[in-house]
C-alpha cells in the first residue's frame, strides 16, 4: 500500500483537502486530481518552462515542486488569472492580441512567468523581458511576437494602452 | 514591429488574432493529455535497449502478476502487417516482432491503472534479445558485407531518385567556372512542446476510436487500418488541440497508438500514453542528416549553366516518408533559381539509428543551405556581388523549370531586394567591424504537393438560422492559424463575421476526407475549397435573395451580415433573416460543398518529371552576426525576411509563421544537433538538445519581415504558402553571415561553438596576415 499524506492546498482561492502519496509533483496533483489541466505537461525536468504556475506570487516550474510543500501558499494556475469569465487578465489579452500564440501549449506557462514578473517589474526594458522568459520554450513563434505581447500587457497594466 | 492591413476586403487581409487564442489562453483548449476518460488505463511502451537485435523470446509473466497491471500487448498481438505512406516504404510494424533495428524501437506495451505501476511493469518484462552487428554509416550501410536492416531491400538503400533534365555534361563543358563542394547537415527534432499523446478505446461492438494530437488525421486513420488489418469503417480518429506539429510522429500513426487501441481490446478500457520527453527526443521523425555534393558549373557573368547534386541521407531504421524525402532535394534546386541542366542521384540509407521524416520543409532546408551557401562563394572567386548573382539566376513568372515546374506568380527579385532594404544591407555589407557580419539565403517551397493517393480537399458550410456558420473540413489546426484563415475565407465569402465562423476539429466519422496538413497546403488546397463551399452556399441564399429583393441573382451582395442589391443598398436583408426565410418559410436548409484539387498528374519521385504543386513561393533572409572569438558563439544580431506569400489573408498570422519558421532555421545553423554514439542519443532532454531561447533573439528593431505580395490567380483570395518556405533559406544566410564576420566558411552543421573557435585559430594560423591587415584599416576607421 502507498504511502498517503494528507495534504491541504489553497488553489485560485478554493481550498482542497486531499490524501496523496508525498512524491507526487504540484503538476500532478493540479492535473489529475484537480482536474486543472490548463497547466501543461511536458518535459518533466524543468526545462521548457509550460507548467509554470505562481507560488505565494512567485514563478515556479510545479514539475519540480512536491505538492506538500505547496501547502500554506496561495497557489495560482492559468485557470484562476482571469478575474471572471468573459473578462480576461491584461497579459491574456495582450498575448491574444499580438499574435503570441500559435499552438498555444506553451502559451499558459508563459502568461504565469509573465505575471509574476510584471508584478515585480511593472515597466520593464526589452531586454528584461527577454531574461524573464528564457526559462520558456516555444517552438511556434520563435518568440518576437511573445516579447511583445509582454511589453504590451505592461503598458496596459500601467494604463497607457497600446501605442498608436 | 506593426503590422498592416491588406487589400480591400471586410475580413481578408486584416491582422486578426487566431480564433482559438481565447481558450488557448484561458487553459480551456483540451490537449489529448488533458482528457481523462472514466475507467481510463496508462499505458507505457518498453523500448529497444540494442541498436540492431533478434528477438528471440519475450516472457511477460511477471509483469502480468503485478497488482494493476492490466494487459500487455508485444508484437505477436498485431496481425504482422507492414504498414507506411507507399507501397515501397511500408516497414513499420505497430511493435517489433523478430528483430529491433535502433534505441528506442517498440517491443511490447503495459497498460495498467496508472503510470507508475505500468512503468514498474515494463522492468518485468524479460526480452531475450541476441544482438546483431549494427551499422550507423549511411556510407558504410551500402557497402557489401553491411549488417542488413530489411529482408525486402538489398544494400539497406530505403529510397532512391535519379534524373537529369537538360545535359549537365554540356553546361559544365560550357561553363567558365566550376565550384565543388562537400555539406553536412545533422540531425535535429520538431522539438514541439507537446509530447506525443493519445488515448484508444475499442469497444464491445468492434468500433475503434481514437482520441489523438494529430496533425494529419487521416493519414494515422489510415495506417491505423492498414497495421491493424481492419478496415477503415470501424476506425474513428478525433483530433484534440494539438501543440505544435512540425511533421513527424504526429503525422502519421505510432506505435502509441496501435497499442493504446490493443490494449483497451484487452482490457475493455479506455487506454492513454503520452510520451516523456525522452522518448520523444530519441524516437524516429527527426530531420535527415546528408551529405551534400554539389557541383555547380557558371558563366563568368555568374550565369548559372549546370548543377550537378549528390546525396546520401541517413535514413535511420524505417522509411516514413523516404521517397518524397528524396525526390524533394533535386526538385527544389530548379527553384528558386534558374539552371538549364540538372542532374541529381540521391540515396536515402537505413542505419540503425533513429529514423528520419518530414520537419518544417522537409528536405529543403539542407539543399537551401548547401546551394545557397555555394552562390557565396561562386560570387567570391568571380568577383561578383551575392545578391547580383541571385538576380541574375533568380526564375521569373512564367517560366518552365528543367524539371517541369510551371512557374506562375514568383517575386523572387522583390523578395531579394525588400529583404536587402529592411535589412540596410548596402550600409553594412563591407562596412561591419571584424568578428559581426551580415548574409543572405534564399528558398523556396510549394503551396501544397500532389502527392500519392487522396490529393483532394473538401470543406463543408453549413449555414444556420442565427446567421453563423459552421465550417467543416478534413484540415487541422496545430497553431499554424488553419481555423482562422480558412474561417475568414468563408466569412468574407458569405459577407458575416469572423466570429460567425465556428471551425470544427476533425473527426474521420464526420468531416470530409483529407490527406493532411503537410507540405504547406492547407491555406491553398483546403482554402480553394472553403472559397468554393462558402460560394455554393452563397449562391443558394442569393437565388433567395434575388426572388425576395426582386433583383438579379449576380447582383446580390453579402457584406456586414447583410445582404442587399448592388447600387441600391436600401434594398436589403439581415443575413440571418434570409437563413430564417430560407430555412423556416421554403424549407431550404443551406448547405455548400467545395472540393479542390491541383489537377496536376503524379510524379513519380523515383524520376521525377512533372509539376508538383500549383504555386511556388520563394523567400529571401538577411541575418546579422557577431562572433566572439574567445568563446566561438555566434550571435544573431538581427534578421530580415521577404517572403512572397501571394497575398497574406492575416497578415499577423503571416508574420508568426514567418518569423517561427526563421528561428527554426537559426536553431538548426547554430545550436541543435541530436548527437548519437553508436546510435544512442546522447542529448534526449531539452537541458541537452539546446533550441533557441528568447535570450538568443535580435532585438525587436533588428527583427523585420516584408510581404511581398503577387495575388496567385489559382490561390484563394490570390494567397500561397507561408508556414514553411521561409526557413529554406535561414540557414545559409547565417553561414554567409558568419563567413562575413571571419572569413572562415563552414559547411557541416551546426555552427558550434567548438567548431567556430577551432576555424578561427586555424585561419589566423595559415593567413595571420589579412588579419593583421583587418585589424589596422578598422583601428584607422575607429
Amino acid at each position: 500500500m502507498k504511502h498517503l499524506s494528507p495534504v491541504a492546498l489553497k488553489v485560485n482561492g478554493d481550498p482542497y483537502e486531499l490524501l496523496i502519496p508525498p512524491w507526487r509533483t504540484l503538476l500532478e496533483v493540479l492535473r489529475e486530481d484537480l482536474s486543472l489541466t490548463g497547466t501543461k505537461r511536458s518535459c518533466q525536468e524543468g526545462q521548457c518552462g509550460a507548467c509554470t504556475v505562481l507560488l505565494d506570487g512567485r514563478a515556479i516550474y510545479s514539475c519540480l515542486f512536491l505538492a506538500v510543500e505547496a501547502q500554506g501558499k496561495e497557489i495560482l494556475t492559468i485557470e484562476g488569472l482571469a478575474r471572471s469569465a468573459g473578462a480576461l487578465d491584461p497579459i491574456q489579452k495582450a498575448f491574444v492580441e499580438t499574435g503570441a500564440v500559435q499552438c498555444g501549449f506553451c502559451t499558459p506557462g508563459l502568461i504565469m512567468a509573465t505575471k509574476s514578473f510584471l508584478d515585480e517589474n511593472p515597466a520593464p526594458s526589452e531586454e528584461e523581458v527577454r531574461r524573464a522568459t528564457v526559462g520558456h520554450l516555444c517552438r511556434c513563434t520563435g518568440y518576437f511576437q511573445i516579447i511583445e505581447a509582454v511589453l504590451a500587457a505592461a503598458r496596459e497594466r500601467a494604463g497607457k494602452g497600446a501605442p498608436a | 514591429m506593426s503590422v498592416q492591413a491588406c487589400g480591400d476586403y471586410a475580413i481578408i487581409g486584416k491582422p486578426v488574432p487566431k480564433k482559438d487564442a481565447w481558450i488557448k489562453v484561458t487553459g480551456e483548449a483540451k490537449y489529448a493529455d488533458d482528457l481523462f476518460l472514466a475507467g481510463m488505463l496508462h499505458g507505457k511502451l518498453l523500448r529497444s535497449p540494442h541498436p540492431h537485435a533478434k528477438i528471440c523470446h519475450i516472457d511477460a509473466t511477471r509483469a502480468e502478476k503485478l497488482p494493476g497491471v492490466r494487459a500487455i500487448v508485444t508484437g505477436k498481438d498485431f496481425p504482422g502487417i507492414k504498414y507506411g505512406n507507399m507501397p515501397q516504404t511500408r516497414d513499420y510494424l505497430p511493435l517489433a516482432l523478430d528483430k529491433v533495428r535502433y534505441i528506442g524501437d517498440e517491443v511490447a506495451a503495459v497498460a495498467a491503472i496508472d503510470e507508475e505501476i505500468a512503468e514498474e511493469a515494463l522492468e518485468l518484462i524479460r526480452v531475450d534479445y541476441e544482438p546483431l552487428p549494427a551499422v550507423f554509416d549511411p556510407e558504410e550501410a551500402v557497402t557489401s558485407g553491411a549488417p542488413q536492416l530489411h529482408d525486402h531491400v538489398a544494400n539497406n538503400i530505403s529510397a532512391e531518385t535519379a534524373f537529369q533534365f537538360g545535359d549537365v555534361a554540356k553546361g559544365f563543358a560550357e561553363s567558365d567556372y566550376l565550384q565543388e563542394d562537400l555539406f553536412e547537415t545533422q540531425p535535429i527534432k520538431q522539438g514541439m512542446i507537446e509530447p506525443h499523446a493519445c488515448i484508444g478505446q475499442w469497444d464491445e461492438t468492434g468500433k475503434i476510436t481514437l482520441w489523438a494530437s494529430k496533425q494529419s488525421p487521416y493519414v494515422v486513420w489510415k495506417q491505423l487500418s492498414m497495421g491493424l488489418g481492419i478496415e477503415t469503417s470501424r476506425i474513428r480518429v478525433i483530433q484534440t488541440y494539438v501543440g505544435g506539429g512540425f511533421s513527424g510522429g504526429k503525422q502519421e500513426a505510432m506505435p502509441m497508438d496501435f497499442c493504446a487501441v490493443l490494449l483497451s481490446k484487452k482490457s475493455g478500457r479506455p487506454v492513454k500514453f503520452v510520451h516523456n520527453m525522452d522518448e520523444v527526443l530519441t524516437i524516429g521523425h527527426m530531420r535527415h542528416p546528408m551529405k551534400i555534393w554539389l557541383r555547380t558549373g557558371v558563366k563568368k557573368d555568374g550565369t548559372l549553366l549546370a548543377q550537378h547534386l549528390k546525396i546520401v541521407a541517413d535514413g535511420g531504421a524505417y522509411s516514413s516518408i523516404g521517397q518524397l524525402s528524396m525526390y524533394l532535394p533535386g526538385a527544389m534546386l530548379n527553384l528558386p533559381y534558374r539552371v538549364p541542366h540538372v542532374k541529381y542521384e540521391a540515396y536515402r540509407v537505413y542505419t540503425n539509428n533513429g529514423f528520419c521524416g518530414a520537419l518544417r520543409g522537409h528536405t529543403i532546408p539542407q539543399v537551401c543551405f548547401a546551394r545557397d551557401s555555394q552562390l557565396d562563394l561562386i560570387a567570391e572567386k568571380l568577383g561578383l556581388d551575392p545578391i547580383d548573382i541571385r538576380l541574375k539566376n533568380g526564375l521569373r513568372p512564367g517560366e518552365t523549370t528543367p524539371n517541369g515546374f510551371r512557374i506562375g506568380t514568383f517575386g523572387f527579385a522583390e523578395c531579394v531586394e525588400k529583404a536587402m532594404e529592411a535589412s540596410g544591407w548596402k550600409e553594412k555589407r563591407g562596412k561591419l567591424p571584424r568578428y559581426r557580419g551580415i548574409g543572405m539565403g534564399c528558398g523556396s517551397l510549394v503551396s501544397g504537393a500532389r502527392v500519392m493517393g487522396h490529393s483532394a480537399s473538401t470543406a463543408l458550410v453549413n449555414v444556420h438560422e442565427d446567421g453563423t456558420v459552421a465550417l467543416v473540413t478534413g484540415s487541422t489546426d496545430v497553431g499554424q492559424g488553419a481555423d482562422t484563415v480558412l474561417s475568414m475565407i468563408a466569412a468574407e465569402v458569405l459577407g458575416v463575421g469572423l466570429e460567425d465562423i465556428r471551425f470544427a476539429l476533425v473527426d474521420t466519422d464526420m468531416t470530409p476526407a483529407d490527406p493532411g496538413t503537410f507540405s504547406s497546403r492547407v491555406t491553398f488546397w483546403t482554402g480553394n475549397a472553403v472559397k468554393i463551399a462558402a460560394e455554393d452556399a452563397r449562391r443558394q441564399l442569393a437565388e433567395i435573395a434575388a426572388e425576395k429583393l426582386k433583383a438579379e441573382i449576380d447582383d446580390i451582395v453579402f457584406r456586414d451580415r447583410q445582404v442587399y442589391v448592388r447600387d441600391d443598398a436600401q434594398r436589403c436583408l439581415r443575413f440571418e433573416d434570409l437563413v430564417r426565410l430560407a430555412q423556416h418559410r421554403l424549407g431550404k436548409v443551406i448547405m455548400g460543398k467545395g472540393s479542390y484539387t491541383s489537377g496536376e498528374a503524379l510524379i513519380d519521385f523515383r524520376t521525377g518529371y512533372g509539376n508538383m504543386s500549383p504555386a511556388y513561393t520563394p523567400s529571401a533572409c538577411v541575418v546579422e552576426v557577431e562572433v566572439d572569438p574567445e568563446t566561438g558563439q555566434v550571435t544573431v544580431t538581427g534578421i530580415w525576411g521577404a517572403h512572397d506569400c501571394g497575398f497574406p489573408l492575416n497578415p499577423m498570422l503571416v508574420k508568426g509563421q514567418v518569423l517561427g519558421a526563421t528561428v527554426m532555421g537559426i536553431g538548426q545553423a547554430l545550436y541543435e544537433n541530436l548527437i548519437r554514439v553508436d546510435g544512442k542519443v546522447m542529448n534526449p532532454s531539452f537541458r541537452d538538445y539546446k533550441m533557441p531561447l528568447t535570450e538568443d533573439m535580435p532585438k525587436l528593431a533588428n527583427v523585420g519581415h516584408v510581404n511581398v505580395i503577387t495575388n496567385d490567380p489559382s490561390g484563394p483570395f490570390g494567397a500561397k504558402e507561408a508556414g514553411e518556405g521561409a526557413a529554406a533559406g535561414v540557414i545559409a544566410a547565417v553561414a554567409n553571415a558568419v563567413y562575413n564576420a571571419t572569413g572562415v566558411r563552414f559547411k557541416s552543421l551546426p555552427f558550434s561553438p567548438d567548431k567556430i573557435l577551432f576555424a578561427l585559430k586555424e585561419s589566423d594560423r595559415k593567413a595571420p596576415a589579412r588579419y593583421a591587415a583587418l585589424h589596422e584599416t578598422q583601428a584607422k576607421e575607429k
